[in-house]
């Protein structure tokens, strides 16, 4: 609490610029060091700078209230004059500030999600020494109420348009598959994923058969193993689908199926607190930044942005900590376009890089439970339906799970998680019941509703660094298929911050440049 | 049947008395009793060094490793012999058998196969592998899956063959008539649900599965999926299997120690 006081008075400008290089943060708190706790005889540069941690009595209240607090200003006095005779450790018995993170972290992680995690997993993994990199992850909801990857229906699939995410989900299925040997923890019992290896099946009409055909030879292309399938094909194997309007179907034999999104997302957490990253419970308030006026080649003036701290504050509490850092990460999955904003992203004219938004948006999501002892038996795979409902079993007794995405001009409010069940009955039901005649009578069991983080430009991920704010880097905005793809964007993000590009796989078609020059990397696939 | 699996036991109450370890289910060999010794001492004093626990790591990495090593496939027998010798020399190796057509079984005598023996067979394909006991996984299983006229596999009591091994078998649709996977550990209904591919299967044994959650449901869901095959499955005797083998447990793990 006063820390954070003492920060609010501090002349923040002038000792953020002082920050500059990944080592800058500790050459800064050397500085600090020699000029107030040492005492070493130097006069302080300012008295600010001088107390900046530990004089309570200065900055809490101001010298014409200290009748009152006389005490407080004697302990400051003792603890200065201690702190001159015995030079070294910081003297912090008196205020216990275990609960907060720490001041300085070369990467700070918004967002604890899957996507989070994994950055950090993969920054942890990727350094070149044991505990090089300090990394703090900060997430504002502990409980993952509300993050999209516990609500999430945990799919993962090859059947993608593009060979970028194509890739990413089989880089990612590689990751899942040997997961207890990339997340293990020496004495902590393995991970049980529970993945089903059921497959999707898609379904395409006659308008859609020649780009679903397209697809599967990119995919095929890349390795992924997919399959053709007739209608003729379709009714012998799946009995239980109305072929009706069905021009084609794709089919994926390998790698493809759903998981316990719960697993890996406890799994990472486990993993990436063995390798030393610190978690934090708070939320990102406030950026502080140094900015630089430049001048481009052709004349143009832009200007530069550099973060030097990033304030969380703590939970259920005005309390915040400062934390200077190097590289801020933004893995906030829906709520990453808040986190944009509050680093000035987007704050300038219309139609210049300064004004371009990061167009990534919370989008309410339904998946509705229900029952059906007709339905469809063992071999069931992940239908995904030509008019975009799709559902997959959920264990063996008769349970079934789906939804629907609405369509733009329906597109529910995402202010709360309520489900709207008008919506199962109105636009999933009769969709399903055509294809699937089977769920004509069936029992909705439960629902649930949970974001997309949705790229409204062109439904893709965001990856890499921003432009202009040049040391936040972005793992957002892939619209419902970031979990599947969380192991593989969290190793390029950590390739990207550690040497510099892309090296596995080559995501420079996901930059955030793309949303300035106005280039639009469309993927077909999304549901 | 009886030694190795008491021996996979064994390994519990040496690393962490409740918990099960990772290690559980890497390591398929019996560590042999000095061994055990150094490593309780180990896990003593990683719970007090960090130094030690870099160390455990290391080992724990190590012993991965060493099955992904056992499960590599032999390009260039594959390329120089043909799938059939690959495959055979594969499954000798890791101490399985096999049988081409019209031949009489091969098993592994000794800790080498003799690969003249099998050269004589180039032309001829592998019609039944019995891979029971063998620590072959995911990758391994590249090798099986080239022999395509396979008509029998047994994978009884592999410790590392799981629900991803089983998605892949779809690749031996054609020809597989007989599988059985009983007493698989890792193996769960959500990898035997894919086993629709394999519409020409007539005999399947998928009996003392410890990660199938029920067995008697399952059983029946399978047999509705695969109505051309005989399952077996749980009967009334999987419960009276399972407690003298605990109580062998019991008794044999003071004596190492």
């Amino acid at each position: 609490m006063f820390r954070g006081a003492v920060h609010l008075c501090a002349g923040r400008g002038h000792l953020g610029r002082r920050l500059s290089t990944l080592r800058g943060g500790s050459a800064l708190g050397k500085v600090e060091g020699t000029g107030g706790h040492h005492g070493s005889g130097v006069p302080p540069v300012s008295s600010c700078v001088t107390f900046r941690t530990w004089d309570p009595g200065r900055a809490g209240q101001t010298v014409g209230q200290l009748g009152e607090g006389g005490w407080a200003g004697k302990v400051s006095e003792i603890k200065k004059t201690l702190q001159s005779v015995l030079p070294g450790g910081a003297w912090n018995s008196l205020y216990d500030t275990s609960h907060l993170p720490p001041e300085q972290s070369d990467v700070v992680i918004v967002g604890g999600g899957v996507l989070g995690l994994s950055v950090a997993y993969w920054l942890k993994r990727l350094e070149k020494q044991r505990g090089a990199i300090r990394v703090l992850v900060v997430e504002q909801d502990h409980t993952y109420s509300q993050a999209s990857t516990g609500l999430s229906v945990g799919g993962i699939r090859q059947q993608f348009s593009l060979p970028e995410n194509i890739q990413l989900s089989l880089f990612s299925v590689n990751f899942l598959r040997n997961i207890n040997d990339y997340l293990a923890v020496v004495d902590d019992p393995p991970l049980d994923l529970q993945f089903n290896p059921s497959g999707y099946l898609l379904l395409a009409s006659e308008e859609g058969a020649a780009i679903l055909e397209s697809n599967v030879k990119v995919q095929r292309q890349e390795g992924a193993k997919v399959c053709l399938m007739s209608p003729e094909q379709l009714r012998n194997k799946f009995p239980w689908i109305n072929t009706e309007g069905v021009a084609l179907a794709s089919y994926g034999l390998e790698g493809e199926g759903w998981f316990d999104p719960w697993c890996l997302l406890q799994g990472l957490r486990r993993k990436v607190q063995a390798m030393g990253v610190h978690f934090c419970h708070g939320e990102v308030t406030r950026f502080v930044s140094s900015s630089n006026r430049m001048e481009t080649t052709s004349g143009e003036e832009i200007t530069l942005k550099r973060i030097h701290e990033v304030h969380v504050k703590m939970d259920h509490s005005v309390e915040y900590q400062p934390v200077e850092c190097a590289i801020v990460i933004n893995a906030a999955g829906a709520w990453s376009g808040r986190v944009a904003e509050l680093a000035g992203i987007g704050k300038g004219p219309p139609g210049t890089l300064q004004g371009t938004k990061l167009p990534v948006e919370p989008r309410k999501r339904y998946v509705y439970v229900w029952h059906c002892p007709q339905g469809p038996g063992l071999e069931s795979p992940l239908v995904a339906d030509t008019s975009g409902v799709y559902f997959r079993r959920d264990g063996l007794g008769n349970n079934y799970l789906g939804g629907c995405s609405p369509t733009e001009e329906e597109e529910p409010d995402p202010e709360n998680l309520e489900v709207d069940h008008d919506f199962f009955q109105n636009k999933v039901w009769p969709r399903l019941a055509w294809r699937i005649p089977a769920f004509e009578s069936l029992k909705v069991r439960s629902a649930w509703a949970g974001y997309y983080d949705y790229n409204t430009f062109d439904q893709n991920g965001v990856v890499g660094p921003h432009p202009l704010v040049a040391n936040m880097y972005f793992a957002t905005g892939f619209s419902g298929h970031g979990l599947q793809q969380a192991p593989a964007v969290g190793r390029a993000v950590a390739e990207m911050v550690l040497e510099g590009r892309f090296q596995t796989i080559n995501l420079n078609a996901f930059l955030f440049s793309r949303f300035f020059l106005g280039e639009k990397v469309q993927e077909h696939n999304i549901f | 049947m009886a030694a190795p699996r008491a021996s996979l036991n064994l390994v519990a109450p040496v690393w962490n008395g409740v918990t099960k370890s990772i290690r559980d289910l890497s390591s398929s060999v019996a560590p042999k009793g000095s061994q055990k010794k150094g490593k309780r001492l180990l896990q003593f004093l990683a719970d007090r060094f960090y130094d030690v626990e870099a160390l455990r790591e290391y080992l724990l990495q190590k012993q991965v490793s060493k099955v992904h090593q056992e499960n590599r496939s032999f390009t260039y027998i594959k390329e120089r012999y043909g799938p059939y010798v690959a495959g055979a020399y594969f499954v000798l190796k890791q101490g399985g058998a096999v049988k081409f057509q019209g031949q009489e079984w091969i098993q592994s005598s000794g800790r080498r196969p003799s690969s003249l023996e099998l050269l004589s067979f180039q032309a001829v394909p592998v019609e039944s592998v019995d891979a029971s006991d063998c620590a072959i996984n995911y990758e391994g299983l590249d090798n099986l899956l080239a022999l395509k006229e396979l008509q029998s596999l047994s994978l009884q009591r592999c410790p590392h063959v799981d629900d991803w091994c089983l998605s892949r078998l779809y690749q031996l649709a054609d020809s597989l008539q007989e599988l059985s996977l009983a007493g698989c550990p890792r193996v769960s209904e959500r990898g035997l649900a894919c086993l629709h591919h394999l519409q020409n299967l007539r005999r399947l044994d998928i009996s003392d599965l410890p990660a199938v959650s029920n067995p008697g449901l399952t059983q029946i869901l399978m047999e509705e999926m695969l109505p051309n095959c005989e399952v077996l499955g749980a009967d009334w005797a999987q419960g009276l299997k399972s407690r003298p083998e605990k109580q062998s447990q019991d008794t044999a793990s003071p004596t190492p120690a």
